[in-house]
């Protein structure tokens, strides 16, 4: 078998495992070792790192986690993911993750902070308040503090308080890890078919399980891999997949995409591994101090940030443009304020650039992927037939 | 035969005229050169908006008004034929709709386009993404925000009034100082806060006399009514406190002749159930909704609605001594920006002190703030106090999401439960 087929292979049973036996397995080496779950969008993983601890992408059970429970929690018209959350938690799936960190992307999100808090999941959950005024001297001031804070909640589990060496080391791992995920989206910027969408996908949520260490070195195979010719550069239209930042897409629904006609050339899938454009300061007195300017400086546009004097879809055209996309594909999950607020802005400007765009909505564990491939299928002949490809 | 016309309260009437001369002041502004700014009640920075002599305008009361009004339907369709998804919340869509058809408000006057956008947001998310969109409809128009901070932790912090405070300090004021052409004055600000606090106290007194028996108030029909004035632009003015002395003299008055609460169709005659509600009420069948109640005999004797903007039985006041730190205080003591526990620990508490027969949820499908959660609210409540519960749906202003016959049901049955437990516990 091919190496990058084996890479697939082994990523795959790590990213889809909601028992994250691999990141257990990684814990139980050591005995002040700890979990740390996150959930979407961005969390600075480094200083769980630093802290001798792993932070592992809680992402919801999609597909493969049959909700009973946390329909009993959440009603018919709030998004699926907190539903199936509650129902990995109550189910022991969670059992050994030592804390929690719910980011300040929805309200949904936010309470489902509070739902943990009333049942005790974990030893702590923290809601990570990320700031929306973004001077250093105001937001920065109390995202340091809220970084803090997380770093108090880690040292009480295992005694270990980061130094500033640690802090620098662990920033240095995540922007090599950054910055391979960047490289690999640029080659295929150029050579698409070399590796599919939801390979990319399964490869990047494996790196929320384990080290980073042990993910660079799996990126840098990738990336020697996808130097060679593989697959076959058919004739499929250039998209970018915008929308599903937080609840995820059942992977067979990213295949769908591709088997209808697409290259996915830029999506925001898992965008908080890439989320700080750029490197972070390594080499500095005040490492958290740094991690927050990488936020308040170079985070990727999104939902979840206030973007008043930088409009979010004039930066998805810019991308477009950049990704030389002929088209954007938006995608939102049922009752997903956040997502679904943006989606009429950035079809707007879309519009007014003349890039083409289709929309449709779907949730975690959405079974019937034939009417969106259809959809998605005629959306690309649309563009491949009378406009031609780029 | 014509029902005989219930007699209006004076309070009533004076709140009547108070809206209705907001609405024209409204109207007017731009010929007198006022300045107009838009924002949202949970937290609202009102003392400090008339401390520059500028108006406030609060989109989701123009949205909840259109509600009442039966005009919110059609705004919700209009937004909706512009890409707007059916999934999402109805007063960013009723207020988008009511914009796109010529933004007239709900007393038929136009509502004057903003000078500023000051996005406060409080314990909802969805407020960010509403002014987002506002921004790009309004193009040009300055926007400043202040982040308010959740009470993750169930505390408010001095380093959260710290960051809170700067935010006003350097973000806030100078945006409003060039906006409105005034230099901050604290001194003015100071007396607007006293009259604030005055208020405040005022409204505490009236939402603990539901702990008589019976109840004189609905604390959630008639209290959305009684939170009006001090929620939307009238904290901070001489006439909040003059209205809500009057409501209060017109309550101790009902407390001493031994009165029910005042319901649409006249005094309610025999309290059977007293109850603590939480979540939003419906707009679009409001008169509907509330006779469920009343015509069963049911008080609702508190609710974290009409908390909304701010919880003073939990003691908090403007302090005019400190006013940049008070504003950031208020900021942050909205029911919403409460954390899960905190807020079931208040409705246990109303539960108790009001001694109520039931809780009763009513969720909403358009506020994920509120809604997110309440089910596990709800068994918690239910376990801990042993109280029965009940559960009813509907939505803000969709008329679509209000079904009489499923509510009605399943209140009916509610009320049976209650009824049987009452019956059980006086054997």
């Amino acid at each position: 078998m091919e190496k990058l087929n084996q890479i697939i292979q082994t990523c795959a049973a790590i990213a889809y495992d909601i028992n994250y036996t691999y990141s257990k397995n990684w814990k139980s080496k050591s005995k002040d070792r700890v979990l740390v779950g996150h959930f979407p969008i961005y969390f600075p993983r480094e200083i769980v790192w630093a802290c001798n601890g792993l932070a592992i992408g809680i992402l919801g059970g999609n597909d493969y986690k049959e909700v009973v429970k946390g329909d009993a929690y959440y009603q018919s018209y709030i998004c699926h993911i907190p539903r199936s959350i509650i129902d990995l938690a109550l189910d022991g799936h969670f059992n050994g993750i030592d804390g929690f960190v719910f980011s300040s992307i929805c309200d949904v999100m936010r309470n489902l902070s509070g739902v943990f808090q009333i049942h005790n999941i974990g030893k702590f959950s923290k809601y990570l308040d990320y700031p929306q005024n973004f001077k250093k001297e105001i937001g920065g001031e109390f995202l340091k503090r809220e970084l803090e804070d997380i770093i108090q909640k880690i040292t009480a589990i295992n005694g270990i308080r980061p130094d500033i060496k640690s802090l620098n080391n662990a920033i240095k791992l995540y922007n090599y890890n950054r910055s391979l995920l960047f490289e690999i989206y640029d080659i295929r910027q150029k050579y698409p078919w070399r590796l599919e969408a939801h390979e990319l996908y399964t490869i990047i949520r494996a790196g929320l399980y384990m080290p980073v260490d042990e993910h660079n070195k799996i990126l840098e195979n990738v990336i020697e891999e996808i130097q060679k010719d593989r697959n076959q550069p058919v004739d499929k239209v250039r998209v970018i997949v915008w929308g599903a930042f937080c609840e995820q897409l059942p992977i067979n629904l990213i295949k769908s995409i591709e088997l209808a006609g697409c290259f996915v050339v830029d999506d925001d899938f898992l965008l908080g591994s890439r989320w700080i454009l750029g490197k972070i300061e390594d080499n500095t007195d005040d490492p958290l101090g740094a991690i927050v300017e990488a936020y308040l400086q170079k985070s990727i546009f999104s939902t979840s940030v206030y973007d008043v004097n930088n409009p979010k879809e004039k930066r998805l055209v810019e991308l477009a443009k950049k990704r030389n996309a002929d088209g954007v594909i938006f995608v939102a999950p049922s009752f997903c304020d956040p997502a679904l607020l943006d989606i009429p802005l950035c079809q707007k400007e879309c519009e007014k650039n003349n890039i083409r765009f289709v929309f449709f909505q779907y949730s975690e564990n959405t079974g019937q992927f034939k009417p969106i491939k259809e959809q998605i299928g005629a959306f690309a002949d649309s563009i491949k037939l009378w406009e031609g490809v780029s | 035969m014509n029902k005989p016309e219930v007699k209006k309260d004076k309070s009533m009437i004076l709140q009547k005229e108070m809206i209705a001369k907001q609405f024209q002041d409204l109207a007017t502004a731009k010929e007198k050169g006022k300045k107009i700014v838009y924002t949202f009640v949970p937290g609202n920075l009102s003392e400090l908006i008339h401390a520059f002599d500028m108006i406030p305008v609060y989109p989701e009361i123009n949205a909840l008004q259109s509600g009442m009004r039966k005009k919110s339907g059609s705004f919700i369709k209009d937004a909706e034929k512009i890409g707007y998804s059916e999934d999402i919340c109805t007063y960013v869509k009723c207020d988008i709709g009511m914009m796109l058809n010529g933004n007239i408000g709900p007393y038929g006057e136009k509502i004057p386009p903003p000078d500023l956008l000051l996005l406060s947001y409080t314990g909802c998310f969805t407020f960010m993404k509403w002014f987002e969109n506002l921004e790009r409809l309004y193009p040009g128009v300055p926007v400043v925000m202040i982040h308010t901070p959740y009470q993750e932790a169930g505390k408010i912090t001095p380093e959260m009034v710290e960051y809170m405070v700067k935010q006003l300090r350097d973000d806030v004021i100078p945006a409003m100082e060039k906006v409105s052409g005034v230099k901050y004055n604290e001194d003015k600000l100071k007396q607007i806060l006293s009259y604030a606090r005055e208020t405040q106290e005022l409204i505490h007194q009236i939402f603990e006399t539901p702990k008589n028996i019976p109840s004189p108030i609905d604390a959630y029909f008639a209290g959305v009514y009684y939170i009006g004035p001090i929620n939307t632009g009238f904290r901070g003015t001489p006439e909040a406190v003059e209205y809500y002395k009057l409501l209060l003299e017109e309550i101790n008055e009902r407390i001493k002749l031994g009165l029910g609460p005042v319901t649409p169709e006249g005094e309610m005659s025999e309290e059977k159930f007293r109850l603590v509600v939480e979540g939003p009420p419906n707009w679009t069948s409001f008169r509907e909704f509330w006779k469920l109640f009343y015509d069963m005999g049911a008080v609702i004797v508190a609710s974290s609605y009409t908390k909304v903007g701010g919880l003073y039985d939990l003691g908090f006041r403007h302090n005019p001594e400190k006013p940049l730190e008070s504003l950031a205080e208020y900021c942050m003591n909205c029911y919403t920006n409460f954390n899960l526990p905190q807020r079931i620990e208040i409705l246990k508490k109303y539960i108790t002190d009001f001694k109520a027969d039931g809780f009763l949820i009513h969720s909403i499908k358009s506020c994920n703030s509120f809604s997110a959660g309440q089910l596990g609210m709800m068994r918690k409540i239910e376990h801990d106090l042993g109280i029965p519960v009940g559960f009813i749906e509907s939505d803000l202003v969709d008329p679509r999401y209000f079904s009489y016959s499923n509510i009605k049901n399943r209140l009916e049955s509610f009320f049976q439960m209650l009824s049987q437990r009452k019956m059980l516990v006086n054997q």
